[in-house]
Order: C-alpha cells, then sequence, then structure tokens
C-alpha cells in the first residue's frame, strides 16, 4: 500500500474516532431537553459526558489538522467549498463548548435553561450538518481545474445528502441513548432505554436507506463498482440491527457497542465509495481531487506516518484510561454524595 | 476584477486578524494561569493547608472560564485556514499543516483530556495523581504554544524547504523545529502568558485586599503572583529586545517600519515618541523624542550596528521580487511596537512596586497601589495584542516572507458575500462571548463572593 493510501486510511480512522466519541455525547446533547424530568436529572446527563467530550472533540481538530498536512489541496478544497456549511458546524459546537462550562457557573434556571438549549441545538445542528457535508465529497460538487468550488451553497443539499444529514442525527440519538443507558442509573436510565428503543427503529431505517443509496452513489458518481463499498454499508446496516435487539434485550453495553460500529461502519462505508478520490467534481468528473493528485509529497507523508504511529496509540491509550476512571454511573445511589467537597487529605 | 478580489482579500484579512486577536485574549492567561493554579495545588499537596486549596479552587474557576473561550475560538483558526486561504493552505500545506497537526495530536490531546480529569477527578482519583492531571494538562498548553509558534515563525522566516510545482515542500523537520525565529518567539510568548497569569492573579489579589476580604488569604495567593511577576516582566524586556535582533535578520523591513526608519543610519537613535514621519512622502517627523545609538543596539546588539532604511530596502525588494510595494503599514508598525513596549516597562514597574510593598509589609494598605494593580490588568492585553499586530501587519504584503503574497492566498470560491456572513456571525457571536465571559470572571473572582464552588448542591456538573 502507498503512503497515499494508507493516510486515506488514517484520515477515515481519525474521523471514525471523531464520530464514534462525540456522536454519543452529540447524542446526549440532543437529548437534554426531552428525557430529563428536573434540573437534578439534567446535570446528571451533563457528568455522563462532562469529563469526556473535549477529549471527544480533540479527534476533530486532529483531523482537521491531518488533512492540512497530508493531503492539503483536499483540506484547502473542502474548507473552502463547504464554507457556510463550516461556518455553521463552527457556530454550533462554539455554542456547545461553552455551555459545558459556563452552566453551572449560576444557578438561575433561565440562565441554566440556555445553556442547555445551546448544548442540545449545537449537538443537532453540528451532527446535521457534518452528516450534509461529508455526503457532498462523495455526491460531488463543482470543482474547477485547480479544485475550487464554483458553485453555491445551495449546491450542498440534494436528496441524498440531507438524508446523509438526518441519518447522522437519528443514529447520533440512537449512539446517545446507548450511551446512556450505560452511563445513568435509576429512572434516568429507564427512561433512556425507551429513547434507545425508539431511535433504534427510526435509526435503522435511516441507515438502510442512506448507506444502501450511499452505494447506488459511488456506483453512478464515482465510477465504483458494488463491491468495495457494500461490504462496509452492509457491516452498518447489521450493525444497527445488532443494536435492535440488543436494546430489546436490555443488553446495554453491547447495544453501545453495535452503535459504535454502526458508526465506524458509516465513516467506512464513506471512505471506501470515495477512494482513490477525496472529493468528487461533479459535473467535471475530471476534475476531481484524488489521493495522488492532493496530497503532500513523500517527506511529509513519512514524517506524519512516524507521528501518528507514536501519537495515536498514546493518545487512545489515556483517553482509554479517562474512560476507565469515569466509568461509573452517575446519579442512582451517588446522588447523596456531595462530589465536590475534596476528600481528598481531609 | 481587481478592487473586487481585493476586497475579498481584505475581508478575509480583516476576519482573520479579529478572530486570531480574540483567540489571543484567551490563550495567554490559559498558559500562566494553569501553572499558577497548578503551583498552589501543589503547595495544598505539599503542606496541607487548606488555604492553598481554597486559592487553588477560586483561581482554577478563572482558569476554566476562560479556558472554555480558548478551546472554542481555536477550533476556528484552524477552520480559517482553509475556508478563507485556500491558496495558501495548498502552498504551505506541507510544511505547514504538519507542526498543526501534531499540536493536535501531542499538545491539544493531553490538555483537554487531562483538563477534563482534573476537573471531574477530584474525589475519584488519588491526591498525587490528581495534581498530576493538572500538570500534564499545563505541559499540553505550552507544548501547544510551541507547534503553533513553530508554524507561525515558519511564516515569518521559512526554513527547511524547497518550492516544487509552486508549492513548498518541507526537508528537514529539523529545520523546522529548531528554527531560532520559532524559538525566541516562543520564550517571548510564554513570558507574555506568565505575565498574563501573573498580573491577573495580582490584580485580584488587590481588589480583595481593596474590599478587605480575605486578606490573609490573598496575602499569600500575592506572594505568589509577585515572586512570579519580577522576573518574568523584567526577563521579558531583555528577551523581547533580543527577539528583535531575530526579527532584523529574518524580516529587515520589519524592524525598520517599526522605527519609521526610511533611510539607512548607524549608529541609529531609537525613537520613543513622534510626530509625523509616517509616509514617504513625509519621511521626517515635525517633533520626536530620541534616544541616539539605541536602535542600533536593540536592532543589531551594537550601539554602532546599521539599520537598514525602508527605502534601501524597498530598492533591494524590489529588485529580487519584481515591482510591488514592501513596505507594510508603517504608522500602525510603529505604534503598535511602541504600545507593546511601554507596556511591557510598566507591567516591570507594577511588579517592582508591588514586590517592595510586600516586601515593607505595606501591599495590604496601599490603596493606591491595589487600584493600580487592578488597572494594570488590561496591561498585558494590550500588549500581545499590539505585537501580534506588529507581528503580522509587519510582515505584510507577505503572507509567507518572500514567499506568497498576501493577495495571492486567499480561497478564490469564496465570494464577498460569504466573508461578509461569516464576519458577521462571528462578530456577533464573538462580541456576545466576550461579555458573558466578562461578566463571570468579575463575578467569580469578586471580593467577599462566599466559597462558590462547595456551596453549590451536590451534582454539579464541572466543579
Amino acid at each position: 500500500m502507498d503512503l497515499q493510501t494508507i493516510w486515506f486510511c488514517l484520515i477515515a480512522f481519525l474521523w471514525s474516532a471523531y464520530f464514534v466519541l462525540e456522536g454519543f455525547d452529540f447524542g446526549v446533547g440532543m437529548l437534554l431537553p426531552f428525557l430529563p424530568r428536573d434540573e437534578q436529572e439534567r446535570s446528571e446527563m451533563f457528568e455522563t459526558i462532562g469529563p469526556v467530550w473535549d477529549g471527544n472533540e480533540v479527534w476533530l481538530v486532529i483531523a482537521g489538522g491531518a488533512t492540512f498536512a497530508a493531503f492539503p489541496a483536499w483540506y484547502g478544497a473542502m474548507f473552502s467549498g463547504l464554507y457556510l456549511a463550516l461556518l455553521l458546524v463552527l457556530f454550533f459546537l462554539i455554542i456547545r463548548v461553552v455551555s459545558f462550562e459556563w452552566r453551572d457557573k449560576s444557578e438561575s434556571p433561565r440562565w441554566r435553561a440556555v445553556w442547555m438549549w445551546a448544548n442540545a441545538v449545537g449537538s443537532f445542528g453540528a451532527a446535521l450538518i457534518w452528516g450534509i457535508g461529508l455526503s457532498n465529497l462523495l455526491y460531488g460538487l463543482p470543482l474547477d481545474s485547480s479544485g475550487d468550488f464554483t458553485g453555491t451553497f445551495w449546491d450542498l443539499f440534494s436528496g441524498y445528502t440531507v438524508l446523509g444529514g438526518v441519518t447522522i442525527v437519528l443514529l447520533f440519538a440512537f449512539h446517545g441513548s446507548t450511551y446512556l443507558t450505560i452511563r445513568t442509573a435509576g429512572d434516568l436510565c429507564v427512561r433512556a432505554v425507551v429513547a434507545a428503543r425508539r431511535f433504534s427503529v427510526l435509526a435503522l431505517l435511516a441507515v438502510a436507506g442512506f448507506l444502501s443509496w450511499t452505494v447506488a452513489v459511488a456506483v453512478d458518481h464515482n465510477d465504483k463498482s458494488v463491491f468495495p463499498p457494500v461490504l462496509p454499508a452492509a457491516l452498518g446496516i447489521g450493525a444497527v440491527v445488532l443494536a435492535v435487539l440488543f436494546v430489546a434485550r436490555r443488553r446495554s453495553g453491547w447495544a453501545f457497542a453495535a452503535t459504535a460500529v454502526a458508526t465506524v461502519a458509516w465513516v467506512a462505508t464513506m471512505f471506501t465509495s470515495l477512494y482513490p478520490r477525496v472529493m468528487v467534481s461533479s459535473p467535471n468528473f475530471g476534475n476531481s481531487l484524488t489521493v495522488d493528485n492532493a496530497s503532500s509529497a513523500h517527506y511529509t507523508l513519512v514524517l506524519m506516518t512516524v507521528i501518528a504511529a507514536i501519537f495515536v496509540p498514546l493518545v487512545l491509550l489515556y483517553q482509554g484510561w479517562t474512560y476507565h476512571v469515569f466509568r461509573a454511573r452517575v446519579g442512582g445511589r451517588d446522588v447523596q454524595a456531595p462530589p465536590l467537597a475534596p476528600t481528598a487529605g481531609s | 476584477m481587481a478592487p473586487l478580489s481585493s476586497t475579498v482579500v481584505d475581508l478575509a484579512r480583516v476576519q482573520f486578524a479579529t478572530t486570531s486577536i480574540y483567540h489571543f485574549l484567551f490563550v495567554p492567561l490559559t498558559l500562566g494561569l494553569g501553572p499558577i493554579v497548578a503551583t498552589f495545588q501543589t503547595l495544598w499537596y505539599r503542606t496541607r493547608d487548606e488555604r492553598w486549596l481554597r486559592l487553588t479552587k477560586f483561581f482554577g474557576t478563572l482558569f476554566l472560564i476562560n479556558f472554555a473561550i480558548g478551546v472554542a475560538t481555536g477550533l476556528v483558526q484552524e477552520f480559517e485556514f482553509g475556508m478563507n486561504w485556500s491558496v495558501y493552505s495548498r502552498f504551505v500545506g506541507n510544511v505547514f499543516g504538519a507542526p498543526l497537526a501534531v499540536e493536535g495530536l501531542a499538545a491539544f490531546a493531553l490538555e483537554s483530556t487531562f483538563l477534563g480529569l482534573w476537573i471531574f477527578g477530584w474525589n475519584r482519583l488519588s491526591p498525587r495523581l490528581h495534581l498530576a492531571t493538572l500538570w500534564v494538562a499545563v505541559l499540553g498548553t505550552w507544548l501547544s504554544g510551541y507547534f503553533i509558534l513553530v508554524a507561525n515563525s515558519w511564516m515569518q522566516h521559512p526554513v527547511g524547504y524547497k518550492i516544487v510545482n509552486g508549492e513548498a515542500q518541507l526537508t528537514s523537520v529539523w529545520a523546522l523545529l529548531s528554527n531560532e525565529f520559532a524559538l525566541r518567539a516562543y520564550l517571548h510568548t510564554m513570558l507574555a502568558g506568565l505575565i498574563f497569569g501573573s498580573t491577573v492573579v495580582l490584580g485580584v489579589c488587590c481588589w480583595h485586599f481593596l474590599r478587605g476580604r480575605d486578606v490573609e488569604l490573598f496575602r499569600m495567593g500575592a506572594k505568589v503572583a509577585l515572586i512570579l511577576a519580577v522576573p518574568v516582566t523584567l526577563l521579558q524586556l531583555v528577551v523581547g529586545n533580543r527577539f528583535g535582533e531575530a526579527v532584523t535578520s529574518a524580516q529587515s523591513m520589519k524592524i525598520a517600519a517599526s522605527e519609521a526608519q526610511w533611510n539607512t543610519c548607524q549608529p541609529c537613535g531609537f525613537s520613543l515618541f513622534q510626530i509625523g514621519g509616517f509616509t514617504a512622502s513625509d519621511p521626517t517627523p515635525s517633533f520626536s523624542i530620541t534616544v541616539p545609538k539605541l536602535l542600533s543596539y536593540m536592532a543589531t546588539g551594537s550601539f554602532d550596528g546599521q539599520v537598514q532604511g525602508l527605502n534601501q530596502l524597498q530598492k533591494q525588494e524590489q529588485r529580487k521580487y519584481g515591482r510591488g510595494n514592501y513596505m507594510p503599514n508603517v504608522r500602525v508598525i510603529y505604534w503598535s511596537m511602541r504600545v507593546m513596549a511601554f507596556a511591557g516597562v510598566l507591567m516591570f514597574l507594577v511588579a517592582a512596586a508591588g514586590a517592595w510593598l510586600f516586601w515593607k509589609r505595606k501591599l495590604e494598605r496601599a490603596h493606591w497601589f491595589q487600584w493600580t494593580a487592578l488597572g494594570a490588568i488590561a496591561l498585558p492585553y494590550i500588549a500581545a495584542t499590539a505585537g501580534w499586530v506588529l507581528t503580522e501587519m509587519g510582515r505584510q504584503p507577505w503572507i509567507v516572507q518572500g514567499l506568497l503574497k498576501t493577495s495571492d492566498a486567499n480561497s478564490p470560491s469564496v465570494s464577498t458575500t460569504w466573508l461578509g456572513i461569516s464576519l458577521g456571525v462571528f462578530i456577533s457571536l464573538y462580541v456576545i462571548l466576550g461579555i458573558v465571559d466578562f461578566v463571570l470572571m468579575r463575578r467569580y473572582a469578586r471580593p467577599g463572593r462566599p466559597e462558590q464552588q462547595e456551596e453549590l448542591p451536590a451534582p454539579v456538573v464541572s466543579y
């Protein structure tokens, strides 16, 4: 495998890590206005993702930086082409970031409601736009011969790409619910199970429809044969089916694992359908960006490979440890114990 | 086409300037407050004196409120290169992308993961491990600064590259990482961070003295702040000056503009203040105060060194790069340099006066100083902003010194409408965030506020 292909796979891996991890905290965020019955439960929901969301979002920064370094032309064309979409993503992510740190800085109900909604809207909006935006890489955008976008904002919206956005919202809502079933306790946990059941069916329909359509788009728009893309697509649909079954049988841990696999399979389907292109140009297919014409030179790719080989496992390791530290369910019998008074040393 | 495309470039520049200056209002406080809070917690860990814990939590809260905006606005910075400057991104990606990616992977990942552990880990980790998480997060912020400055310094002084097919390709990562410009810029910026941290802590402590609240507690805080502030403000004057020498060799035009030095001189006096003399048609100031030979020393390290003038440099550049104007905006560069330098001196004087009063045990009673220290919180913000204006506007017309002009680097697909929309969104969002941040910081720094964290009801999310 040449270096360009390795880096294409690595970028796919980084996006997978981002969406598997941030996917569930987006899902928890979207459920904030609906699932909890009182402020106490809302705080518990925040606490399930509070320690980890920032570490999850790091994978976006890494994916963006890695694309810049390994595929400068892809980075330039994608970020300038999806301009207003990314502006929206930034808007949603920013109001979400500050909501985590600011919500508990006042006890006024209105203040708390504002930041709860900021988080919910931010989570929903960012998931929707990511789904639409990434679907466009495959569906095709008008690019000129130097890879610059020549269309308008409305070119980003088609039946396929909008379904892509809706699918991601539903998949993440499902993923977030299964996460809550393993991280909450008591009544909130019961309601998380109910939410997971409801989203499971919707997510299954959307994922099955979208991934099948993706295989068709890969064939029609990107000159692919059915065979490679159909594998991750089938895996994705299979994973959601399994998740539906696990949720129905209350196997929470397995259900969460299945929604995580489904998220990876979604990214894998998109990237398998793209390869060897990184951005499909439509109508002028010849202007498409490929792993070869968009990549950095050999030296940079070798350097970045060494760096990734050292640091990606390291980051996974200490983030894994973080999840281990915060593995206990939030709420339930813990409610009585004040978590703030420093027991240490006292 | 020309006027239209220049509007696009101007809007993209305004946007980058606005978002990065704003981002850098929060970053240096994170860089400086982090180690101070970690020091408080270390002192608590060592002495078990509960007052250190109270200081840890008090300034830790300010640290986190501030950190949130730094993270939120940092994301914009990374996206903005691709969104607004796609030609630039393609040109520099091979070189510039690498430190940016490493920043995410090796530094930002550390700081955000370990900060999460610190915020929520008070009862879940042993005290020693919990303290370590904060120091690791601080290490992350400092590494992050290094990689970002490596990337920025390459734009000021490109090294370790070759140009192939119209794009810069990396030839030596070692040259990139050990770029002398980067190392000096790093030292300068980290000292700035420590000045931010110590000035803010000192100012907040003095605010408590003014109101006579928790004087004993904040005396301990002020002591730590002063022990840090005196050496770092002094060192910064030396380092900032030496940084000027690196600029002289890499970017002669920037130095000439920062002194409004139109013609080559030897030895050169340093102009402290002048009226007029900022344009080629009016090169002689109508009034000025000048210190003889000082500029020669600052720019070259020798009192008899030669400093090249704007006119001579302009001729050289034209011979090298063809027709065009290679001078930055002299008036802006001259004044941003002075604002930064004068603010730097003032910060040192405040720190020195504070240390003297502390030594004489008068700090808690010297109201004039307490007001001064409270007001001095503004100084590092002014100095850092002026410093970045000097660095970035002083590089113009280049986006990468000598290799790519700013006017050739924007995204061709991005229209004035898109730029206008995004600029409007960022400015309105940032204004709102800025107001909320200020209100929160003030509220949590205010004297007489009961121990907020401990008294909040049980399941509070962040501490």
